[in-house]
C-alpha cells in the first residue's frame, strides 16, 4: 500500500470512520493480518493468542489498540473477550474491517472505543509499536507512527 | 440511530422490570455497533444463559456470586445485581461444561458439580429449556423456514440458516440472554433476505455421497471462503441431516460459513439463479481428487504417533441413527484396554439410546454414551491422552489446539477399529466407495444404516 510507504517514524496520521463504542483510548498498536478467535483463539485470563499457527501467537493483546480484519470463530468471541476485561487484560481500543455480531457485541461489552469503515486500509497504516489514539465518539484514529510522541 | 417500537421503548424505560430494561440497554448498544436500524421481534433462542464455571463464580463472589449476579452483570453487562425474572422468549440452554451422572469418570470435583447442578436448576427455574446440545433441532427446537432466531454454537446457525431456512445471525452469549427476556435482536446480517445470497462459486468434482466425505467438502469449503457464502454444485448427493450437520459443523470451523447452498438441496437454492439471485460469483473453486486429498492430509497433519488412546464420536452431537450405527459397530468387540471410547449425544436422543439398548451396547463393550458436553467445551479427555482419533473435522480443528493432544481423522468405522486395537491404520478411502469396517473377524455384520 502506497500510504504504508509514505508514512514513516515521527509522523502523523489521522484516519476516520464509523465509531461503533463510545469512549477515547490511546495505546502502542499490536496489528494481525490475520483474523482473531476468541474462545479457543485466546486465553481470557492473560490476553495471549493461542491459536495454533496464528501470526500473533504467545503474544498479549492487553492494554494494546487491537487492529485486525476481524473476528473468527466460535460464538463465544464476546463472552471470551468480556472475561478478558473482568480479568483486565483487554485490548484498549480496536480497530477492524468487517463488521461481525462476535467483534460488535465484543467491543460493547469489553467497553471500549472501536472504530471500523476507515476511509483507509489501518493494516496497511499501523505498524505493531506505533502509538494510536482512537475517538469511538467522532470516529478518529491518530495514529504516531514509531511510537509514542 | 436504532429506531425503537413503543413496546421496545417502554422496555427500555423500565416498564417491564428492571432486568429486560438492562437487556434492553445492552441491545441497543449493540444494535448502535452494528449499525442496525431497528430490531426484529424473535421467539427462538439458544444460548448459554447464566452459567459460571470457576472462573467466574469465584470474580463475582463479592457480588453474592448466585446467578442473579451472574446473570445481571455478565450476561447483561449490567453494573449492578438485578432481579431476574422467567424468560420472555422460548429459549433453551446449548452445550454445558459437563456430564450430569459421568461427571467424575470425566474428571470433574465435587464443586464443581454442585456448580453445574446449581446453574441448571436455576436454568429451568427461569423457564429456559434444558436441551444442553449443540444439537437443538436433534433435541426438540426446530425452527421453520423464514423464522426469525438469535443462536449461538456456529454449526447449530449455519443448520438453522443452510437447511432450514430460518434466519439467524451467529450471536452470542449476552445476546441471545437478552433476547430471552426481551425477544428482540438486532434486525441485520443474515435476517435480511438481501444478504443471503450466495457469493462463491464451489464445483464438486469428485463423488461426495457419505457423511465422511461431506464433513471433508464442508471444512474445504470453509477454507476456501471463509464466512462469505457459498454455492455448491456438481457430484454431491444424497443429502441426509446428518450429512448437513457434519458439512456445516466443518464449514463453520475452517471458514466462519453462517450460511450455504447446495443447488437441488437446500431452500433457498432450487437454481443457481435463485442461490445467487443479483450477485456474479466472485470466485470459484473446484473440489477434485486432489482437493480431496489435501483436506484429508491437512486435517491428518496433526498426528504423529499411531497408539490411540482416546476415541470421541459426537461432534456435533450425534443423532440417534448415528449412535445406532457406532452401537452395532462396536457390538461383541471391547474397546482396548489402552483406549477409551466417549460418544456424546443430548439428553433426548440418550434417553432414547437407554430405551433402545444402545446405551448398554456400547457400555458392555467398554465405551460410554455421554451427554451434555463434548471432549473440547469441558476441556475433559481420559487421563493421560496423547493421541485422539475423531471422526468430526469440526473436533479435529479445535481439540488438539485446546488440549495439546495428536489427533487423527477418519471414518467412524476407522475410529470404532481405533477404538478396539488401540492403533490408527486408516487412510483415505477410494473417493465414492462407501466406507467399511475393516474390523477383526469377531465383527457382526454391519448395519444398513445409511452413514
Amino acid at each position: 500500500m502506497s500510504a504504508q510507504a509514505q508514512a514513516s517514524t515521527g509522523e502523523v496520521v489521522v484516519l476516520t470512520g464509523r465509531g461503533i463504542t463510545p469512549g477515547v483510548a490511546e495505546a502502542e498498536a499490536l496489528v494481525s493480518r490475520q483474523t482473531i478467535s476468541g474462545w479457543g483463539g485466546m486465553n481470557p485470563l492473560t490476553g495471549t493468542i493461542i491459536e495454533s499457527r496464528h501470526e500473533l501467537k504467545g503474544q498479549s493483546v492487553a492494554g494494546k489498540v487491537l487492529v485486525f480484519p476481524g473476528a473468527k470463530g466460535s460464538s463465544g468471541w464476546s463472552a471470551t473477550f468480556h472475561m478478558a476485561r473482568l480479568a483486565a487484560v483487554a485490548p484498549a481500543a480496536m480497530l477492524f474491517n468487517v463488521m461481525t455480531p462476535k467483534v460488535a457485541l465484543g467491543a460493547v461489552v469489553m467497553r471500549i472505543p472501536a472504530v471500523t469503515a476507515l476511509d483507509q486500509d489501518p493494516l496497511g497504516i499501523i505498524a505493531t509499536g506505533d502509538w494510536v489514539r482512537v475517538d469511538g465518539n467522532r470516529g478518529e484514529v491518530t495514529v504516531w507512527k514509531g511510537g509514542k510522541p | 440511530m436504532v429506531q425503537l417500537t413503543d413496546v421496545e421503548r417502554a422496555m427500555l424505560d423500565g416498564a417491564h422490570g428492571a432486568a429486560t430494561a438492562k437487556a434492553m440497554q445492552l441491545l441497543v448498544r449493540y444494535a448502535e455497533a452494528l449499525g442496525a436500524e431497528r430490531f426484529v421481534e424473535t421467539n427462538n433462542v439458544a444460548g448459554v444463559p447464566g452459567s459460571a464455571h470457576g472462573w467466574l463464580a469465584k470474580y463475582y463472589a463479592p457480588r453474592g456470586g448466585d446467578y442473579r449476579a451472574v446473570f445481571s452483570l455478565f450476561d447483561l453487562d449490567s453494573d449492578e445485581v438485578v432481579e431476574v425474572p422467567r424468560m420472555h422468549a422460548y429459549s433453551c440452554h446449548l452445550q454445558g461444561g459437563m456430564d450430569p451422572q459421568l461427571w467424575s469418570e470425566q474428571g470433574f470435583g465435587k464443586e464443581a458439580h454442585e456448580r453445574f447442578a446449581y446453574d441448571e436448576a436455576q436454568t429451568a427455574a427461569h423457564g429456559i429449556q434444558v436441551m444442553k446440545t449443540c444439537t437443538p433441532y436433534l433435541a426438540g427446537n426446530v425452527p421453520v423456514m423464514g423464522e426469525h432466531c438469535a443462536w449461538m454454537e456456529s454449526s447449530a446457525v449455519v443448520f438453522c440458516n443452510s437447511v432450514i431456512g430460518g434466519r439467524t445471525n451467529t450471536e452470542g452469549r449476552e445476546s441471545t440472554s437478552a433476547a430471552m427476556l426481551t425477544r428482540r435482536i438486532p434486525y441485520w446480517g443474515y435476517h435480511c433476505p438481501e444478504y443471503r445470497h450466495g457469493q462463491h462459486d464451489i464445483d464438486v468434482q469428485v463423488e461426495v455421497s457419505n457423511v465422511f466425505e461431506w464433513g471433508m467438502l464442508g471444512y474445504f469449503v470453509g477454507g476456501c471462503v471463509e464466512d462469505e457464502i457459498p454455492v455448491i454444485c456438481g457430484r454431491i448427493s444424497n443429502p441426509s441431516l446428518i450429512r448437513h450437520k457434519h458439512f456445516g459443523a466443518a464449514a463453520a470451523s475452517s471458514g466462519g460459513v453462517e450460511l450455504y447452498h447446495i443447488v437441488g438441496m437446500t431452500p433457498e437454492a432450487p437454481t443457481r439463479e435463485a442461490a445467487f439471485g443479483p450477485h456474479q460469483p466472485r470466485q470459484r473453486f473446484c473440489y477434485d481428487a486432489a482437493a480431496r486429498e489435501r483436506t484429508y492430509q491437512t486435517l491428518n497433519s496433526i498426528g504423529t504417533s499411531r497408539d490411540v488412546d482416546y476415541v470421541m464420536l459426537g461432534c456435533p452431537h450425534y443423532s440417534i441413527g448415528q449412535i445406532r450405527h457406532a452401537a452395532y459397530l462396536l457390538e461383541g468387540r471391547k474397546v482396548h484396554e489402552n483406549c477409551a471410547l466417549w460418544v456424546f449425544t443430548s439428553r433426548s436422543v440418550k434417553s432414547l439410546a437407554d430405551t433402545n439398548g444402545y446405551t448398554k451396547i456400547l457400555r458392555d463393550a467398554g465405551a460410554y454414551l455421554m451427554t451434555d458436553t463434548c471432549s473440547a467445551i469441558s476441556q475433559a479427555v481420559p487421563q493421560g491422552t496423547r493421541v485422539v482419533a475423531l471422526d468430526s473435522a469440526k473436533q479435529t480443528h479445535y481439540l488438539p489446539a485446546i488440549m495439546h493432544i495428536e489427533a487423527w481423522f477418519g471414518t467412524t468405522e476407522d475410529c470404532i477399529d481405533a477404538a478396539c486395537t488401540g492403533r490408527w491404520n486408516a487412510s483415505l478411502p477410494v473417493a465414492g466407495r462407501a466406507p467399511a469396517a475393516r474390523a477383526s473377524a469377531a465383527a457382526p455384520t454391519p448395519p444398513a444404516t445409511p452413514a
